[in-house]
C-alpha cells in the first residue's frame, strides 16, 4: 500500500483548501452552507434530482482541465481530494456578472430564484466545455435543474444566448490558471480518512484498491455517489467503511477494437458517450440516464455494480453481450453480464469482488439494434420499464435473438422465452405476433408507482412490434417521442 | 407618469438570484448555539396512538428537547380557522406523515436520526384513502354543497341530446423548490421572531400566538422571499413555523427547521383531486341547456381552506359559457391524508377542466369542432346588448368584462387553428403509430378571495431626508415578482428609478392583519395600498411646496428630473429635507378594500368577483399508439393581463402556469399505496415537467387589447392563477388525439394525469 494522506485536499472557488477530521460522508452540500458559509448552493431535494445544488468540478485531464457539473446534495467530501470547485458565487459579481448570469437577468430567467444557482451552474459549466448549444441541446443540458416558476423558455433562451460573448482566448487563459491552480493540489497516495466509526478509502491505484477491498470485503465500493449518496441522505444510513474508485486511473480507461469496446468500470455515461463508435441505440438511450449531472457522476460499473432491476445500462449490455471482469487480490473472473444477476438484490459478487471492466461487443453488420426506455418523463426519470432488442437478422430469417428488459422482473432479465420463439423465424409480422404472446413466459411483472404489470407486459409487447416497424423501414427510427424533434412529413 | 409601470423591469432580486446572494430563510446566518428541529410523523393513515416511547429519542446524542402535544402551552393547532390540525397528534393520527412529536437537536442529522428511534404503538382503525372510498362511506367534512339555478333535471329531460359520463382529476404537489422553513429566535419577555417561508406571514403570527398561548403583538414574522409557493405555503407552513417558535420557547435559543423534501412531500396538502360525475343537454347545434354536475372533492383529514377551494370550483364550473339550468353538488370528501389545500387556482382549475371535457364530449358526439361548440356558448361579449340577461353566472353574477369571444377569435387566426386541425385528420389517417391532436381552450378565472374581508390590503411608504425610499406591504414575494410591480407603482408617484425604491421584508410588525398573498391578488392590493400610501406622501410635499413657494398645487410636478415646483427643479431629496424641516410627516401608510364584491357563501349567490382574467391556449399534441408515450409539440397563447404593469414578469407567469398546469395533467402522478402512504414523495418518483417537456414552439402574447373594465391599479389584471388553466388544453389535445386514433370507440376514457399508461389505457392498448 502507498503512503497515507489523512486530510482532504482540493481547491474551492479559487483557494486551496485542506480539510481534516471530516466525517467522511459529509456532503459538499452541507460543506458548503453550514462550514463555509456558502449559500448560495441550495437543497432542493437532497437526492440528486433537482439540480439546485448544481457546481462546477474541475479535475485534471490529459492536456487541460474536465469540467462537469455535479450535484454537490450527493458528492461526498473526500471524493473532491484533487480537484477544483466553483460555486455560484465565485463567477461573477454584481457588478460585473458572468455571460450566462447575465444571460439569465436579461432573459428574465429567474423567479422565485431558487433553483437559479443551480441553473447558473450548470451553464457556466457548459460555457467553460463547449462552444455554443441549440435549444435542443440545451433542454438536455438542463434536464437535471428543474424549475417551478419559469416553463423554462427565459433559460433556454439565456443558454442559446449565453456563447455570444464567449472568447475562447480568454477562457484558455482562465483554464490554464485553473490547471496550474489544480496541480497544486495533486497528491499521490491513498485517502483514509478515518472519523468516529467511518473510515474511508480512496486509493490512487488498482492494486492498492484491490489490496483494501481484500482487507474489507464487506466495505461499500463507492463511484459516483449517485445512488450510495442517497443511501446517507434518504436512508440515513451510516456507511462504515467506504472503499472509493475516483481515484484509479485505471478504471477511467476505454478501449477501442474491432470487435468490442472495453470500459473500466470507473467510466462516466459521460465519458462513454463520447466514444463514437458507441451503437448509436445505445448512445440514444444514455441520453436518457438522469441528467447532465448525473451523466457526469455515474459510472456504467456503478450502475451494474448496485444489482438494481431498473438500471438502464444493464439490459442494453446485456443485449450487446456485454461480458464484465470482476477482481479478487490478482484474481479476474469473466462472465457473461447476465449471470451476474442472480435475483432481487443477489449478484454473483463475492466479498472483496471489485467489478473492473465491462466489455461491449460491437454489433456486425445484420444486426438490428432497438432500445427503448418507458417512463413517466422523458428526461430524468427511472424507467417504468427498459426494453432491449439485438437481432441478426440474415437472409430474412433471425439467427440470433438478444432481448433484456430492465423493469419487468427483480433483475435484469432475457426474455429467453421470447428469444426462442424468434430464433430461426422470418422477421416478418407474424413471427412477432407469434413471439409477443411469450413474453408473459418470461416475465411477471409487478405493479407499482411506476406502473402497473398490465402496462408493462403490454408495452414490452408492443415494443417487439415497434423495433419491427422500425427495423423494416415503415416507421422512421426518427419518430420515438423521446427524441422531441419529430420529423413530422406535412406538418404544417 | 415616468413610464415606471407598463415596463418590462427585471425582477427586483435578478442579480441577487445569479450571483447567489439572495437570501431565503435557510440562508439566513444563525447563532452559533442554533438548534434544529425535526418532526416525527406517523406511519398509520388512522389509528389510535396506544403508547409513545420516546426515551429513546430523548437519549440520542445531540438531542436538546423533545415536544409532544402535551408541551403546548396554549391552543394544540395550526390550522387556519377550523382547530382541526394538530400541532402534534394527540391520541389519534389522521394520515401518514402526521406530525406526532418534535425533536430539536444540535444539528440536523441528529435530530434527523433521533426521530427514528420512538417506539409508536397505534391501534389501526378503518382509513378511507381515495375519493370513492370516501363517498362510499359518505365521509365529508360538512353537508354537501349545492348551486343551482333553473331546473336542471327538467332541462336535461327535454334537451334533444345529452351525454354523461365520470372521469377523475388527480392532484399535484406544490414542488416548490425551496421546501418549507422556519427560524425562531426567542426574545424579551416572551416575544418570538420567526423568520420563514411563507405566503401568510400574518396567520403563522396568529398561530404562533395560540400555540404559545401569547398575544399576536408579542410575535414578529418576516418573509423576505420564498423559493417558490404556489399556495403550498399558504397555510402548510404553520406547522414547521409553530413547532420553531414552541421549542425556541422551551429551550431559550433559536431553533430552526427546513422540511427534507421527502418529509415535506409526505407532510404537506396538495391540489385537491376530484371525481368529477356529469350530464349534460343539448342542441343540434351544441348550445348547452342545462348540467348536472357532482364535484367529489379529496379535502384529506381536515379543512384547511377545502370549504373555499370547493366554493371557487362550484363558481367555475361555467367557465366562459351560458348554462341556463344548472345543478352543481359539491362533496368535500374527508380522507386519511395530507390535509389538500390551496394550489394556483384554488379549485378553479378542477371546476373549469370538467366543463371542458363536457364541451369537448358534446362537440364529438356531435362530430363538431369543439371549437364551435366553445362559441356558441360563450357569455355575451362586454358590450353586447343582452348582457345583463344572458351574461348571468349561476351565482347570479353578471359577467360584465367578457373578452373571450375577441381574445379566441384572435388566438384562431394567429395560431392557425381550423387548417392545422384540417391538417392534423390529414396526417393522422396516413400514420399508423403516431397520432397528434389539437385543442383550443380558454379561461375565465374570477378575481378575488371568495371571502370578501381577505379583500384587504395594507402598506408603508417613509422617504428620508436624503430622498430615499422605503417600501413596505404585506404581500409576499415567492417569485412572481410582486415587489417588482409594487415598486414601479411607487416610482411611477414620485416620478423616480423603481431601482431606487428599497424593498423591504413583509414584517408582521409594519404591516398588520394582512391577507395571505394568494388569489392572484398580490398586485392588485398590494399595489393599490402601496400607491395610496406614496400619494398620501406625495400630496403632504405638494402642500408643503405649495405653501413654502406661493406656488399653486397644479403647478408642481413630479418629473423624472425632478420636483418641478413652478419653474424652479428640486431634487426629491431637497424637497424631503424641506418638508422635515418644516415638521411635515414623510411617513405613510396605504390602505385599500375592493370595492363592488359582497358575497354569500350559504346561499351561493352575489357578486364574489370584482373582475375576471380571461386566456386562452391552442395546445397541439402528439401520442405514441404503441407506448402511450405523448409530447406538446406547439402552444399558442393569448393572454389577458389588462394593461400590465409588467409585461416580462406576466409573460413568465404565463408560460409558468402554462407549464405547471400541462405538468399536473399528465406527468405529475400522486400514487398512494392502499394503506394510505403516499408513494411518490421526491423528485425521484414524482416528475414535475423539465426543460424538454416544453413544447419546442411556443408563441406566447399578452392580449394587445387588454384594459381592466374595472379601477383597477393601472387597469391591470390580475396573473398569478389564470395562466395555469391554459394548460387544460393539453388534456383535451390528448384527448383529441385518442379519438382520432381511435374513431369508433366514443368518448375516449381518460383520466388525469394523462401518464403514458392511462393514454395506452385510454386507446385500449393493453
Amino acid at each position: 500500500m502507498s503512503a497515507e494522506l489523512n486530510s482532504v485536499c482540493f481547491n474551492l472557488n479559487g483557494e486551496k483548501v485542506i480539510v481534516r477530521d471530516v466525517a467522511p460522508t459529509t456532503t459538499l452540500l452541507d460543506y458548503l452552507r453550514d462550514v463555509r458559509s456558502l449559500t448560495g448552493t441550495k437543497e432542493g431535494c437532497a437526492e440528486g434530482d433537482c439540480g439546485a445544488c448544481t457546481v462546477t468540478l474541475a479535475s485534471p485531464a490529459s492536456g487541460g482541465v474536465i469540467h462537469r457539473a455535479v450535484n454537490a446534495c450527493i458528492q461526498f467530501l473526500p471524493m473532491l481530494e484533487g480537484q477544483a470547485i466553483t460555486t455560484v458565487e465565485a463567477i461573477g459579481t454584481s457588478g460585473k456578472l458572468h455571460p450566462c448570469q447575465q444571460a439569465m437577468v436579461d432573459h428574465h430567467g429567474s423567479q422565485c430564484g431558487f433553483c437559479t444557482p443551480g441553473i447558473v451552474m450548470s451553464l457556466h459549466t457548459a460555457y467553460l466545455s463547449r462552444a455554443d448549444i441549440s435549444r435542443s441541446e440545451a433542454a438536455d443540458l438542463l434536464a437535471g435543474n428543474l424549475c417551478r416558476c419559469t416553463g423554462y423558455g427565459p433559460i433556454i433562451d439565456s443558454a442559446c444566448s449565453m456563447f455570444s460573448v464567449r472568447s475562447t482566448v480568454a477562457l484558455e487563459t482562465v483554464i490554464a490558471e485553473e490547471a496550474r491552480a489544480l496541480e497544486s493540489v495533486q497528491r499521490t497516495g491513498c485517502l483514509v480518512i478515518r472519523h468516529g466509526l467511518q473510515q474511508f478509502f480512496s486509493p490512487d491505484s488498482l492494486d492498492d484498491l484491490l489490496t483494501l477491498a481484500d482487507r474489507h470485503p464487506h466495505a461499500v465500493i463507492l463511484a459516483g455517489a449517485t445512488d450510495v449518496g442517497l443511501w446517507v441522505t434518504k436512508q440515513k444510513r451510516v456507511l462504515d467503511t467506504i472503499i472509493c474508485l475516483g481515484r484509479v486511473a485505471e478504471l477511467k480507461v476505454i478501449s477501442v477494437s474491432d470487435f468490442a469496446i472495453d470500459v473500466g468500470a470507473g467510466v462516466t455515461y459521460d465519458q462513454l458517450m463520447q466514444v463514437p463508435e458507441l451503437p448509436d441505440e445505445l448512445t440514444r438511450l444514455m441520453r436518457r440516464i438522469g441528467g447532465q449531472q448525473v451523466r457526469q457522476a455515474g459510472t456504467i460499473g456503478g450502475n451494474i455494480a448496485n444489482g438494481s432491476p431498473i438500471g438502464d445500462m444493464p439490459p442494453a449490455l446485456i443485449a450487446l453481450g456485454a461480458r464484465i471482469t470482476l477482481a479478487s487480490g490478482h484474481d479476474r473472473r469473466d462472465m457473461a453480464l447476465e449471470d451476474f444477476f442472480q435475483s432481487y438484490g443477489k449478484q454473483d459478487r463475492r466479498p472483496g469482488d471489485v467489478l473492473v471492466s465491462i466489455s461491449i461487443p460491437r454489433p456486425a453488420s445484420g444486426d438490428h439494434l432497438g432500445f427503448y426506455k418507458i417512463s413517466k418523463r422523458f428526461d430524468q426519470d427511472i424507467s417504468t420499464l427498459c426494453g432491449c432488442f439485438a437481432l441478426t437478422i440474415t437472409d430474412g430469417k433471425i439467427t440470433s435473438a438478444r432481448i433484456a428488459f430492465g423493469g419487468m422482473a427483480g433483475i435484469p432479465k432475457r426474455a429467453s422465452h421470447v428469444e426462442a420463439v424468434l430464433t430461426g423465424l422470418e422477421w416478418s409480422e407474424d413471427s412477432v405476433r407469434k413471439a409477443q404472446s411469450a413474453f408473459g413466459d418470461d416475465f411477471q411483472p409487478l405493479t407499482d408507482l411506476r406502473g402497473s404489470a398490465g402496462y408493462r407486459l403490454g408495452v414490452a409487447q408492443n415494443l417487439l412490434w415497434r423495433f419491427y416497424l422500425e427495423s423494416t423501414g415503415q416507421i422512421a427510427p426518427t419518430d420515438r417521442l423521446e427524441l422531441g424533434q419529430l420529423n413530422l412529413a406535412g406538418a404544417s | 407618469m415616468t413610464g415606471a409601470v407598463h415596463k418590462s423591469l427585471v425582477h427586483e432580486s435578478a442579480t441577487k438570484h445569479v450571483t447567489g446572494s439572495a437570501s431565503y430563510t435557510d440562508d439566513i446566518r444563525a447563532p452559533a448555539d442554533v438548534l434544529h428541529l425535526q418532526l416525527g410523523m406517523s406511519s398509520h393513515a388512522h389509528a389510535r396512538i396506544v403508547n409513545m416511547d420516546l426515551s429513546a429519542v430523548r437519549a440520542a446524542p445531540g438531542v436538546v428537547c423533545v415536544l409532544t402535544a402535551k408541551d403546548v402551552p396554549g391552543r394544540n393547532d395550526v390550522s387556519p380557522w377550523a382547530g382541526d390540525d394538530p400541532l402534534f397528534a394527540d391520541g389519534l393520527v389522521q394520515y401518514i406523515g402526521q406530525s406526532l412529536f418534535a425533536v430539536a437537536a444540535t444539528s440536523r442529522q441528529a435530530a434527523r436520526s433521533a426521530v427514528d428511534l420512538a417506539k409508536i404503538e397505534y391501534d389501526d382503525l378503518p382509513a378511507l384513502i381515495t375519493i370513492d372510498q370516501a363517498m362510499a362511506a359518505e365521509s365529508f367534512l360538512e353537508a354537501p354543497n349545492v348551486l343551482a339555478r333553473g331546473d336542471a333535471r327538467v332541462a336535461l329531460d327535454t334537451s334533444p341530446h345529452t351525454c354523461s359520463g365520470r372521469f377523475y382529476i388527480g392532484g399535484q404537489e406544490h414542488f416548490y423548490l425551496e421546501g418549507q422553513v422556519a427560524m425562531a429566535l426567542p426574545g424579551e419577555d416572551g416575544a418570538m421572531t420567526v423568520f420563514c417561508s411563507s405566503q401568510h406571514p400574518s396567520e403563522i403570527q396568529h398561530t404562533i400566538a395560540h400555540v404559545l398561548h401569547i398575544p399576536f403583538a408579542m410575535v414578529n414574522v418576516e418573509v423576505r422571499r420564498m423559493g417558490g409557493g404556489f399556495g403550498g405555503k399558504e397555510t402548510h407552513g404553520n406547522l414547521p413555523a409553530a413547532a420553531v417558535a414552541l421549542a425556541a420557547r422551551v429551550t431559550g435559543r433559536a431553533v430552526k427547521c427546513r422540511y427534507d423534501r421527502d418529509d415535506d412531500m409526505m407532510i404537506t396538502g396538495k391540489r385537491h383531486d376530484f371525481r368529477i360525475d356529469y350530464e349534460i343537454g343539448f342542441d343540434d347545434r351544441g348550445k348547452i341547456l342545462g348540467l348536472v354536475v357532482d364535484q367529489a372533492v379529496r379535502c384529506g383529514m381536515s379543512f384547511d381552506l377545502s370549504q373555499a377551494i370547493a366554493d371557487r370550483a362550484m363558481l367555475h364550473a361555467d367557465n366562459c359559457y351560458v348554462v341556463p339550468d344548472i345543478l352543481i353538488t359539491s362533496y368535500r370528501c374527508r380522507t386519511h391524508t395530507q390535509s389538500a389545500t390551496a394550489f394556483r387556482g384554488f379549485g378553479g382549475p378542477q371546476g373549469m377542466l370538467a366543463m371542458e371535457r363536457m364541451i369537448d364530449a358534446i362537440a364529438r358526439s356531435l362530430n363538431l369542432d369543439p371549437l364551435d361548440v366553445r362559441e356558441a356558448n360563450f357569455y355575451p361579449a362586454k358590450d353586447t346588448p343582452d348582457r345583463n340577461q344572458l351574461g348571468v353566472t349561476p351565482y347570479g353574477m353578471v359577467v360584465e368584462d367578457c373578452i373571450i369571444q375577441d381574445l379566441v377569435g384572435t388566438l384562431v387566426a394567429s395560431s392557425d387553428y381550423r387548417s392545422r386541425r384540417a391538417e392534423i385528420a390529414r396526417w393522422n389517417s396516413a400514420s399508423p403509430v403516431l397520432k397528434r391532436g389539437i385543442s383550443l381552450s380558454p379561461v375565465k378565472f374570477g378575481i378575488s378571495f371568495t371571502k370578501t374581508e381577505f379583500n384587504q390590503a395594507g402598506a408603508l411608504v417613509h422617504i428620508y431626508t436624503d430622498g430615499s425610499i422605503h417600501l413596505n406591504h404585506g404581500g409576499t414575494e415567492m417569485g412572481q415578482g410582486l415587489f417588482t410591480k409594487v415598486a414601479q407603482v411607487v416610482a411611477d408617484v414620485f416620478a423616480v428609478d423603481p431601482a431606487v425604491i428599497a424593498i423591504t421584508p413583509t414584517h408582521t410588525a409594519k404591516v398588520p392583519n394582512t391577507s395571505a398573498t394568494a388569489a392572484s391578488s398580490g398586485s392588485d392590493l398590494n399595489g393599490k395600498a402601496a400607491q395610496n400610501a406614496a400619494l398620501t406622501i406625495r400630496a403632504r410635499l405638494i402642500n408643503h411646496l405649495s405653501q413654502r413657494y406661493g406656488v399653486s398645487p397644479a403647478d408642481i410636478r413630479f418629473r423624472p428630473d425632478g420636483v418641478h415646483v413652478g419653474l424652479e427643479v428640486f431634487s426629491l431629496a431637497q424637497v424631503a429635507a424641506s418638508a422635515y424641516a418644516a415638521r411635515i410627516s414623510l411617513s405613510s401608510t396605504g390602505f385599500y378594500a375592493t370595492p363592488k364584491i359582497q358575497w354569500d357563501r350559504t346561499i351561493k349567490q352575489g357578486r364574489p368577483f370584482f373582475y375576471f382574467a380571461y386566456g386562452a391556449a391552442v395546445s397541439e399534441v402528439v401520442i405514441d399508439t404503441l407506448t402511450g408515450e405523448h409530447r406538446i409539440l406547439r402552444a399558442d397563447i393569448l393572454h389577458d393581463a389588462g394593461r400590465s404593469l409588467n409585461p416580462a414578469l406576466d409573460l413568465g407567469q404565463i408560460e409558468g402556469g402554462y407549464v405547471q398546469g400541462a405538468g399536473w395533467l399528465t406527468t405529475e402522478e400522486l400514487v398512494y399505496d392502499q394503506k394510505g402512504k403516499l408513494l411518490t414523495h421526491a423528485p425521484s418518483t414524482y416528475k414535475i415537467p423539465t426543460c424538454g417537456d416544453r413544447p419546442q414552439d411556443m408563441r406566447i402574447a399578452l392580449y394587445a387589447r387588454g384594459e381592466n373594465i374595472e379601477e383597477t391599479i393601472h387597469r391591470s389584471k390580475a396573473v398569478g392563477e389564470p395562466p395555469l388553466m391554459l394548460g387544460h388544453s393539453v388534456l383535451l389535445a390528448l384527448i383529441d388525439a385518442i379519438a382520432q386514433a381511435n374513431p369508433d370507440q366514443g368518448e375516449p376514457q381518460l383520466d388525469a394525469p394523462a401518464t403514458p399508461e392511462r393514454v395506452l389505457r385510454a386507446l385500449g392498448g393493453f
